[in-house]
């Protein structure tokens, strides 16, 4: 399963980013990294980008980004 | 640089309050410039403590130091090779973990450096409880807490600053991120980097070690420089890479990124305690409502009128205030200047009145300025931008552009009055390269303030009957025109450029503080009055000798002055039996009606009853003959001199306009208008209008007052439309449509050029904003005057089909797809 599948109010697990260089580079930096439990909290009013939460603080990113984010629903 | 001087860069993730802590060092002692080749902003600023002076680079705001972003670069590069003598990492104390995540970056570097804790009070406020000791122990770094929005800390820190420069090369033991599985190859890559290349003394071997492993490019052309095979080096890493993630099954910036939060989750855990829970609670509240799925975009829309209401509006009343002072600044000027003859103007004259007249006009727009970035201001430390790209994101990268081009294109004008310049300014924004280009490329065909006289004008005179109506069509096919040309570009032009990852914090919502505001609205009216008014004034000079030379030859201006001969001669049969032939004789007619024209404009600028009696006085004082005629006092005598001046300056007005339209028609720019006629005749612009289009370059006000200056008024009073309507029998509401259509399209004005240069960092982008709006213009205008001509259609009609082709192609360039970029 990957991230942009996960409906608002969803928690879920991060396995692994299925997505090298700039993107991946970018998503670690912004602290989305393997192992992290993330939500997420909703989607924009035109459904696209969505906003999750990390370890204290918010990011938001296109679904076109967030379905290079593998991760397991918990 | 004297010995005793040195050099401080501030490092920090957005959103830490770095500026503040940069404003809080420095004070008023900054200055702002750009790194070279790039359009990162450099923030030096210089502060003097116990006895030292320290010059202090305000890095950009990094959550990283990748080769991934240019900001990222610079900042990295400056540490790299500026090597300062102090790094000073800022940080936001109620988000430790994550801003640690830079500092061992920064400890990779091995540079001598402070930890300043700040926001220190907002994370006391949360409950949060930071063991700063201990902190500086597991880092072996100083550590200064600090909230420098209330002042405190500052001397603190100086003091840490002066203390870790003077202990200058004893650094003691760093600590440093085990990496754990990847050591074994970290060694090993430091080894060859020591035995083969002779980087080891400019830069840390270890650091190196890790940036080869992540594949940074930056690094690798680093090591093609200085290795004698690096073939042969690159893949010996490449094979340790694979190697590494065959046997660990995470890509080594996995591996890096994970190690480091671990610790940064270690270090956090272990200084820090948390009394309560969840601090982002509040701000996902508002957010609950700000992001709502209805109310969002209707707030979206709020904030945008208020925007508009108060900068647009009410600053556009604020000038009626500021004008005076400017009008000012002129008649100052036109009292110093050489008089102007009966008809013969010095050209010194025309030529500083034009030229003051130039900088007033940009000059007029500081209030709306003044109060648009201070609006700007606070929704960028509310926190409220990246909400508002979160909500439009959706829609605007539909078109190439990006969440973050709302603010542009809202300053730009997406209805009707914005200003292209603030717009093309704040586009620094964007992260994505591509978007941001096609969003500084497009501002410009948004109405501007400045567009819209011309559509009055035209509206007035060819829609009469349905102005509303016109006015909304010109007001929104400025953005569905945008919309479909943005796509374009960026299917085009553009399609090679760099994109970027959307990835955004949405910070919490913060209170903008007063001083915070008020600081960064000064500071960028300064930077629009310092870098535009200066090439404005330039390009002012340029335009005016277009339109000035080659001028009047010796026989026509003999003929205008036969004329002037008359009229005189005429005036003088008239007054010859009065007491005042005497005084007026000569030069003294002349003396008179510029005597006359000096206590207009002193009358109408006096406000008040007293200040009016004033000026009264003082005009009696230098001479009251002329006073008497003027105001007609001293029996029938003194009327019958005033009927006649007045009429005698009536004449000699209409020569002065008659030979400065003569002089316009043979002027350089005269002469490329009618050069022009053959093109612009299938868009319906006569040589006429072409002067005028022309003129407008400089600034789009112009265009009005050229075509002033081209029908001239018969009667006085008759107003610019009626002379235009009458003059221009053969012109239709169809070419008005045309013409509307060209100025919406129309090349940005000077300042917008310079602006776009500034941020596009090309000159080669500056010249293509200015020419394809000019061919699309060009098209557009031809396709409606000639299409709409073949086709039998009144104004109207062509207006409503253009409206229907515009919309149709916004829809279909909507729904053309957007290929990943990263797929």
């Amino acid at each position: 399963m990957t991230l942009d599948q996960v409906k608002p109010g969803g928690k879920c697990r991060i396995k692994s980013l299925s997505v090298r260089d700039r993107l991946s580079q970018r998503l670690l930096d912004m602290g989305v990294y393997p192992g992290l439990s993330v939500k997420v909290i909703r989607n924009a009013p035109l459904r696209d980008p969505m906003e999750i939460e990390l370890s204290g603080y918010c990011v938001s990113l296109r679904h076109d980004e967030a379905r290079f984010i593998e991760v397991d629903p918990s | 640089m004297s010995a005793d001087s040195i050099i401080v860069a501030l490092a920090g993730q957005p959103n830490c309050g770095k500026s503040t802590v940069f404003n809080a060092l420095t004070g008023a002692s900054q200055h702002v410039a750009n790194y070279p080749g790039v359009t990162v902003e450099k923030m030096v600023g210089w502060s003097k403590a116990n006895g030292r002076k320290m010059e202090i680079v305000d890095l950009p705001g990094t959550y990283s130091l990748t080769s991934y972003s240019p900001e990222e670069q610079v900042a990295r590069d400056f540490i790299l090779h500026d090597k300062p003598s102090v790094v000073v990492n800022v940080m936001d104390a109620s988000n430790l973990n994550r801003c640690l995540y830079l500092t061992f970056q920064l400890l990779e570097m091995e540079m001598p450096l402070v930890l300043n804790l700040n926001m220190m009070d907002v994370a006391e406020r949360n409950g949060l409880r930071i063991d700063t000791e201990k902190l500086a122990r597991r880092l072996g770094i100083r550590v200064t807490p600090s909230s420098m929005k209330n002042g405190r800390g500052k001397q603190e820190l100086l003091d840490s600053i002066a203390a870790v420069a003077d202990a200058a090369g004893s650094r003691g033991n760093l600590p440093r991120i085990d990496y754990g599985p990847m050591e074994v190859f970290l060694r090993e890559i430091e080894e060859k980097i020591k035995a083969e290349t002779s980087l080891s003394g400019e830069y840390p071997r270890r650091w190196l070690a890790i940036k080869l492993m992540e594949a940074d490019r930056e690094v690798q052309s680093l090591i093609r420089e200085h290795h004698a095979d690096p073939d042969g080096f690159l893949s010996f890493v490449d094979v340790k890479r694979t190697e590494f993630e065959r046997e660990n099954g995470l890509t080594t910036e996995m591996h890096i990124a994970n190690r480091r939060y671990q610790a940064a989750a270690d270090i956090g855990k272990s200084c820090s305690e948390s009394e309560k829970e969840n601090k982002i609670t509040v701000s996902d509240r508002i957010d609950r409502l700000v992001c709502h799925r209805l109310a969002g975009p209707l707030i979206l829309v709020g904030v945008i009128w208020i925007l508009y209401y108060l900068s647009i509006v009410q600053g556009y009343n604020l000038t009626n205030y500021t004008w005076p002072l400017l009008a000012k600044l002129r008649s100052l000027a036109e009292s110093v200047l050489p008089a102007p003859g009966f008809i013969d103007i010095p050209l010194l004259r025309s030529f500083v009145l034009w030229f003051v007249d130039s900088i007033n006009a940009l000059l007029n727009y500081i209030p709306i300025f003044f109060i648009l970035f201070s609006l700007i201001a606070i929704l960028e430390d509310s926190g409220y931008m990246p909400r508002m790209a979160f909500i439009m994101d959706r829609l605007l990268s539909r078109y190439g552009l990006h969440g973050q081009s709302t603010l542009p294109m809202v300053l730009g004008g997406i209805y009707v009055g914005g200003c292209a310049v603030p717009g093309v300014m704040s586009c620094k924004g964007i992260p994505d390269a591509r978007s941001r280009l096609a969003t500084i490329l497009i501002i410009p065909l948004l109405n501007c303030l400045a567009k819209v006289p011309l559509y009055v004008l035209l509206i007035n005179i060819y829609f009469a009957a349905h102005k509303g109506l016109a006015m909304f069509f010109i007001s929104t096919i400025s953005l569905l025109m945008v919309l479909p040309v943005a796509k374009a570009l960026t299917m085009t032009v553009l399609r090679r450029m760099e994109t970027a990852p959307f990835v955004m914090e949405m910070p919490p919502y913060h209170l903008p503080t007063f001083r915070g505001v008020l600081g960064r609205a000064v500071e960028r009216v300064w930077l629009f009055i310092r870098k535009i008014t200066t090439i404005v004034a330039a390009v002012a000079v340029v335009i005016f000798a277009l339109l000035q030379f080659p001028g009047l030859g010796a026989e026509r201006q003999g003929h205008y002055q036969a004329l002037a001969d008359k009229a005189l001669a005429e005036f003088h049969a008239q007054i010859e039996a009065t007491t005042y032939a005497g005084p007026l004789q000569g030069d003294g007619v002349t003396d008179l009606i510029n005597y006359w024209d000096g206590y207009k404009t002193e009358k109408s600028q006096a406000g008040g009853q007293d200040k009016a009696a004033a000026v009264d006085e003082e005009f009696k004082g230098i001479n009251p003959v002329f006073f008497s005629i003027v105001n007609a006092e001293g029996g029938p005598e003194a009327k019958k001199v005033n009927r006649a001046v007045k009429k005698l300056d009536r004449a000699r007005r209409m020569l002065l306009l008659d030979m400065r339209k003569e002089r316009i028609d043979r002027s350089f720019l005269g002469r490329m208008g009618q050069a022009l006629e053959p093109v612009t005749r299938w868009a319906g612009f006569n040589w006429r209008v072409n002067v005028a289009l022309l003129s407008a370059l400089a600034a789009k006000e112009s265009s009005v007052a050229t075509l002033g200056a081209l029908y001239e008024p018969e009667e006085g009073g008759e107003a610019l439309e009626e002379r235009m309507a009458r003059t221009e029998e053969g012109f239709t509401p169809l070419h008005a449509l045309a013409l509307m259509l060209f100025m919406v399209l129309y090349p940005p004005c000077i300042a917008t050029a310079v602006a776009v240069k500034l941020q596009s960092g090309s000159v080669r982008w500056m010249l293509f904003s200015m020419a394809y709006p000019m061919v699309l213009g060009l098209s557009v205008a031809t396709l409606v005057y000639s299409g709409g001509a073949a086709l039998g259609l009144t104004g109207l009609q062509a207006m409503f089909a253009f409206y229907g082709l515009a919309l149709a192609l916004t829809i279909v360039m909507g729904l053309v797809g957007n290929k990943s970029d990263f797929a």
